[in-house]
């Protein structure tokens, strides 16, 4: 059993399973060989799930982990990872925050060189805590001290977008499609984790981002490009009373829905919930919603998974009639 | 007569209205006019061969330009007419374009019958106008430079090592002007005495310069190369000559004066010298307050003298020099204490304006360099710094930004932190205005590295309450009026033009702008120009600015003196007015008439004379004479007169 | 409002500049970050006003704004301000003033039930972080 780093105490909603070879398993069901070489330079990298992957979000991982498997990936759960802590703390006088994810880097580090992550979040908290690991020599020996570790920063923190864009490369998902998107319009959408802090992440133009179009692209998509994909949907303000999130969240959507997305694909767990919950009033008055999924979920598709792995659970708008209206699942499915 | 007609384009500015085609047609035909032709560009390499060629094609004697404004190119076509062989003042200009095209844009048929008219009339004064040849005229290589702070300094030394004798007149007994006052001085924060001494004492020995301190100029007479200055060199009650500097005078002076170098902080002896880096090291009595003047009484200093230089009965000097081009560097003053009761400055002793706290900031002030307030000595621990007094305000002071004071304050915030560390200073200011290399950096290293809080608004007021000094302020970034009990508050108080300035433009006959702040000829052109030819500006006498700009300009109008000088003569425009001596009376109308001096009576032969160097060709005169005496050279009275029957005729 | 050195320089003002690493003095008041910061609909005060408060010293009104809880922490305001300062840290070090000597700006217990069963764990975590 983890333990939440926040509470420090047994998570207090018991969101870690003890039966974590269930997850394992996806990743050893790799499928039968596609061709194409893939199999015989297989990747594999030790691999941070975090909290809300195993809860809410199970079906960002499932279909992460199918599709990694597809693509010849392995990715190897950390054997004892603890929570990442959700977000990065802000306050230069206490390094205490910083303990969770650098005790999770430093058991990476012994795994291997680089360290995969899904979620947005905990590729924020953990890429940047490994900035101070790596930078800052007095914070670094504090939290070293108190996970009495020599952990020095020199892993590279991933998100598994840049896994398919470096490692399979964009041209090779391309090709190993096996049901094209048909031009389904879809709406990347950053949001803030990914991108900043830009000097520390560097992980796309901040600006400017274009990794989540150019996936869209290889799926067979039809990108569709709006100017709010880089702004913050609100967060962790949902948990404030009085719906406070929903304002930003609207905006998001509306800017991808006036464009002709029809759907949004995001990275990151707090994004998907909010921009879906937000859409639960207007829903009634513009009468159309625009689903949000992981982008995950499309690869899936794309790739002829198994409808099981896809995991679409507790939409507000459901992606389902939409995915089989262009074929892309079939009529009995989830959702 | 053979003239021809050159109708430009000017691309659409006057193609795009007038009709250019029609206008050559018609004026082909016109009395005298031997061929007619337009051009896109006339100004243009292709446009001024063009007009060569034609005048040798036709055998032209005469032209007219249909263009812009003589002001634009009038040099430029005389100058290709006389290459081809056409005497350049019968070259006229026809201005189709400020007089036509651009006023008349929604007009176009009547542009053209105006064009084709103002041609003709053009067409007209050439008909009448005499082959002439420029006047010439000597040039004195000598220079005038009015005012020795450190624009005149570098204008002199500029000159001066180039060969030319400077005559340096200052109005105080010491050069250097405001940058002796300075302690230290952005963006760099060097000593000001220290970069400012090597050019007084340059000065100071200079053999090429002729330095003449506590004189002012009288009078001038002459014109650009040959002008004659009275200096009045006024009494210092010291005979300089035979004075060593050595200071035993004013050590023994009984009497007290209030010290204008230290801005009123100190009192200093009757007979002193400014300061100790003073250039003349040398001593003035103020006859205000010394006692033998007063009172009739003392004799202190002349008894000390070691080597008799007191002279109680020494008078006022009056030099004359010759030279042929002077440059004014009067600078600046400070807005006068009086108009800004709602700081109670000139009221509340602790209520200061940025020179005196510049003295207060010096190693050689009044308090050696400490940071103390007037009123009780006390280290002041916070400090109110209000930018923008008097400037940028209409109604009380001048709209004009001083460019100068937000600099200077955040270098003042900056120094009073160095001293004072566990000081607060505030700035109360509007915008802070620092568009100079290093300048912005500067100012945010004031906010960033050194405590000094800036707020955005005005001061309303400032009173006196027990100990302090009442702020009432507001930030408006904040929304909040701000209240601050200060220690002592320093003003940034406008930068205005030097006093008399306005009367020595009127002695140069040049001009200045409504405050005082001698007009250059053109605002981005002829920036070191004053309107008057052969008189220069330099400095904070043209507008506020600070040093480096200062130095700058003051290269520059250096520059122009020496172009002038490396003339062997100048030439003058031949086109002036001449008298017939049959019909003149020697009324002396004209000489009244005459802005520029350039008449006078013979009064022998009783007749006016026109001095040709002089006279600006303006006809003043010709229209003054009731005897129709006075002929203005190629405006005469038939030429006026064909000229407006071609337009109205 | 009355200003003096030890309201503007003084000791909370030190106490918060260790908290957040930054050196609000910095901040010139453009307003940048406010102009690109999605959360200003529900605020009180802009971001900007937040920092100007921090400057003038007036620490205490700067954290009884509701915009220290709103600050969702995105950085689109310190990605790109020109002066390099880091809001989010100066919003976090205002809520930290109040929740280190024991305020609880979010109880958990009462969060509605909807939100609970819903929100992901990556939201309840965070909430926790920046609200107790
Ligand atoms: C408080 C303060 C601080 C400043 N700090 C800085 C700084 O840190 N860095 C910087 O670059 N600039 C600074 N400046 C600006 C600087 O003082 C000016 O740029 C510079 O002094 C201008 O030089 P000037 O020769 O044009 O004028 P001035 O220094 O004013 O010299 C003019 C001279 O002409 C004389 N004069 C005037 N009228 C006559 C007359 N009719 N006949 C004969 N002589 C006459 C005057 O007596 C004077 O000696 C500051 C200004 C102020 C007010
Ligand atoms: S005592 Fe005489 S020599 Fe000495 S400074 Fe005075 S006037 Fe000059
Ligand atoms: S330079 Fe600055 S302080 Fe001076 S008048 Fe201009 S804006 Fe005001
Ligand atoms: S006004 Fe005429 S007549 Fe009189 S003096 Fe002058 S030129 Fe002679
Ligand atoms: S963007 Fe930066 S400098 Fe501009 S107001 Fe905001 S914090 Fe201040
Ligand atoms: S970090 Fe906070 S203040 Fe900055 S833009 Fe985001 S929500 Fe606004």
């Amino acid at each position: 059993m983890n333990s939440c780093p926040e509470l420090l105490r047994p998570c207090w909603q018991g969101f870690f399973r003890a039966d974590e070879d269930e997850w394992r398993g996806v990743t050893a069901s790799l499928p039968p060989d596609g061709g194409q070489g893939l199999r015989e330079r297989r990747m594999r990298y030790p691999y941070f799930p975090g909290c809300t992957l195993r809860a809410k979000a199970r079906g960002f991982e499932s279909s992460a982990l199918a599709s990694a498997g597809a693509l010849g990936v392995q990715l190897d759960e950390l054997p004892n990872w603890q929570c990442c802590g959700a977000t990065f703390p802000l306050q230069a006088d206490n390094s205490f925050s910083l303990v969770s994810p650098a005790r999770t880097l430093a058991s990476a580090r012994k795994m291997g060189e680089r360290l995969v992550t899904l979620c947005s979040a905990c590729y924020n908290v953990l890429k940047r805590t490994n900035h101070v690991m790596r930078t800052d020599a007095d914070r670094r020996d504090k939290v070293n001290a108190f996970i009495e570790e020599d952990y020095r920063g020199d892993l590279e923190v991933v998100h598994f977008l840049e896994v398919l864009r470096d490692d399979i490369g964009f041209d090779a998902l391309a090709r190993s499609v096996k049901v094209p998107l048909g031009g389904l319009a879809a709406a990347p959408y950053y949001g803030c984790l990914l991108l900043r802090p830009a000097d520390e992440l560097a992980f796309d133009d901040p600006e400017a981002p274009h990794i989540l179009e150019d996936f869209l692209s290889a799926l067979g998509c039809r990108a569709v490009d709006h100017p709010y994909k880089i702004e913050c949907c609100g967060s962790y303000v949902a948990l404030e009373p009085g719906d406070l999130a929903s304002g930003p969240s609207r905006m998001v959507v509306e800017s991808a829905r006036t464009r002709g997305a029809q759907v949004i694909i995001t990275s990151c767990p707090l994004c998907q919930y909010n921009l879906d919950i937000s859409q639960q009033g207007a829903r009634g008055h513009s009468g159309v919603g625009v689903p949000v999924v992981y982008f995950t979920q499309l690869l899936a598709i794309a790739l002829g998974l198994s409808e099981d792995v896809l995991g679409f659970e507790g939409h507000v708008i459901s992606p389902g009639p939409l995915l089989r209206s262009i074929g892309a699942m079939g009529s009995e499915a989830t959702a | 007569m053979r003239t021809g007609v050159f109708v430009c384009w000017c691309g659409l500015n006057i193609g795009g209205v007038v009709d250019v085609p029609r206008v050559v047609e018609e004026i082909s035909h016109y009395p005298g006019v031997a061929r007619a032709v337009d051009y896109r560009y006339m100004c243009s390499d292709p446009g001024q061969q063009l007009i060569k060629d034609v005048i040798r094609e036709e055998r032209l004697d005469s032209v007219v330009i249909a263009a812009c404004s003589p002001g634009m190119h009038e040099a430029t076509f005389q100058s290709v007419a006389a290459s081809a062989g056409v005497n350049p003042y019968r070259c006229e200009i026809a201005n189709i374009r400020e007089q036509c095209s651009w006023p008349h844009q929604n007009e176009p048929g009547e542009a053209t019958r105006k064009a084709i008219e103002l041609i003709q009339a053009a067409i007209e004064k050439v008909r009448g106008d005499e082959a002439l040849s420029a006047l010439s005229i000597p040039v004195t290589r000598r220079a005038l430079i009015i005012g020795a702070g450190i624009a005149g300094m570098q204008a002199a030394l500029d000159i001066a090592e180039a060969g030319h004798e400077v005559v340096l007149v200052e109005r105080l007994p010491h050069i250097g002007g405001h940058m002796a006052q300075l302690s230290e001085t952005f963006p760099t924060l060097d000593c000001s005495q220290c970069i400012l001494t090597p050019k007084t004492s340059e000065v100071g020995r200079h053999p090429r310069i002729k330095l003449l301190t506590n004189s002012e100029v009288e009078s001038i007479s002459g014109y650009v190369g040959n002008f004659t200055v009275r200096i009045r060199r006024k009494a210092t009650y010291v005979n300089w000559d035979l004075c060593t500097g050595c200071g035993l005078c004013t050590e023994k002076c009984p009497s007290r004066a209030s010290s204008t170098f230290e801005r009123g902080l100190v009192k200093e002896p009757a007979i002193s010298i400014a300061f100790p880096q003073a250039v003349p090291h040398k001593p003035v009595i103020s006859a205000e307050a010394c006692g033998h003047f007063t009172k009739g009484k003392c004799g202190v200093c002349e008894k000390v003298c070691p080597v008799g230089a007191i002279d109680y009965q020494q008078q006022d000097a009056l030099f004359e020099e010759k030279v042929g081009a002077i440059v004014v560097a009067t600078g600046y003053d400070l807005h006068p204490k009086a108009k800004v009761g709602e700081y109670g400055y000139g009221v509340y002793p602790d209520v200061i304006d940025g020179l005196e706290f510049e003295r207060l900031n010096s190693a050689s002030g009044p308090t050696q360099g400490q940071i103390r307030r007037p009123s009780d000595g006390k280290v002041p621990k916070e400090v109110v710094f209000i930018q923008c007094v008097g400037s940028r305000d209409q109604e009380n002071g001048y709209p004009y930004c001083s460019k100068i004071c937000c600099m200077y304050t955040a270098k003042h915030a900056r120094l009073y932190k160095h001293k004072v560390s566990d000081g607060q200073p505030y700035v109360f200011y509007m915008d802070i205005r620092a568009g100079g290399k290093g300048y912005e950096e500067f100012v945010q290293h004031a906010t960033e590295e050194e405590g000094v809080l800036y707020l955005r608004g005005r001061v309303a007021r400032v009173f006196q309450d027990g100990d302090a000094l009442v702020v009432f302020g507001v930030d408006t970034l904040s929304g909040k009026k701000v209240e601050i009990r200060a220690d002592m508050v320093v003003l940034a108080t406008a930068i205005v033009p030097a006093s008399g300035a306005k009367e020595l433009a009127r002695v140069l006959k040049t001009a200045t702008d409504q405050y005082g702040f001698f007009s250059e000829a053109h605002p981005k052109l002829r920036p070191v120009e004053s309107l008057t030819r052969g008189i220069y500006i330099a400095g904070c006498a043209q507008a506020p600015k600070d040093i480096p700009d200062t130095v700058t300009q003051a290269g520059s109008a250096a520059a122009k003196v020496l172009a002038l000088f490396s003339a062997e003569r100048l030439s003058h425009s031949p086109a002036v007015a001449a008298v017939d001596e049959e019909l003149c009376s020697g009324c002396g109308v004209c000489v009244e008439a005459c802005a520029y001096d350039a008449r006078t009576l013979d009064t022998r032969r009783r007749v006016a004379v026109v001095n040709d160097v002089l006279c600006e060709g303006c006809g003043a005169c010709a229209v003054a004479c009731p005897n129709g005496a006075t002929r203005q050279k190629n405006a005469s009275r038939s030429q006026v007169f064909s000229m407006i029957d071609a337009v109205v005729g | 409002m009355r200003l003096t050195r030890d309201v503007v320089s003084g000791e909370n003002r030190r106490k918060l500049r260790d908290i957040s690493g930054e050196e609000v003095a910095s901040c010139y008041q453009c307003g940048k970050c406010s102009a690109g910061c999605a959360m200003t609909g529900m605020m009180d005060l802009l971001p900007h006003q937040v920092i100007r408060l921090v400057q003038l010293g007036h620490i205490e009104e700067a954290a009884a704004s509701r915009t220290i809880w709103l600050c969702a922490s995105c950085l689109a305001c310190s990605a790109r301000c020109p002066r390099g300062v880091s809001l989010p840290n100066v919003m976090e070090s205002l809520r930290v003033t109040l929740l280190r000597p024991g305020e609880r700006h979010l109880d958990p217990a009462g969060l509605p039930a909807e939100v609970l069963e819903n929100a992901p764990e990556q939201a309840l975590v965070a909430g926790l972080r920046k609200y107790t």
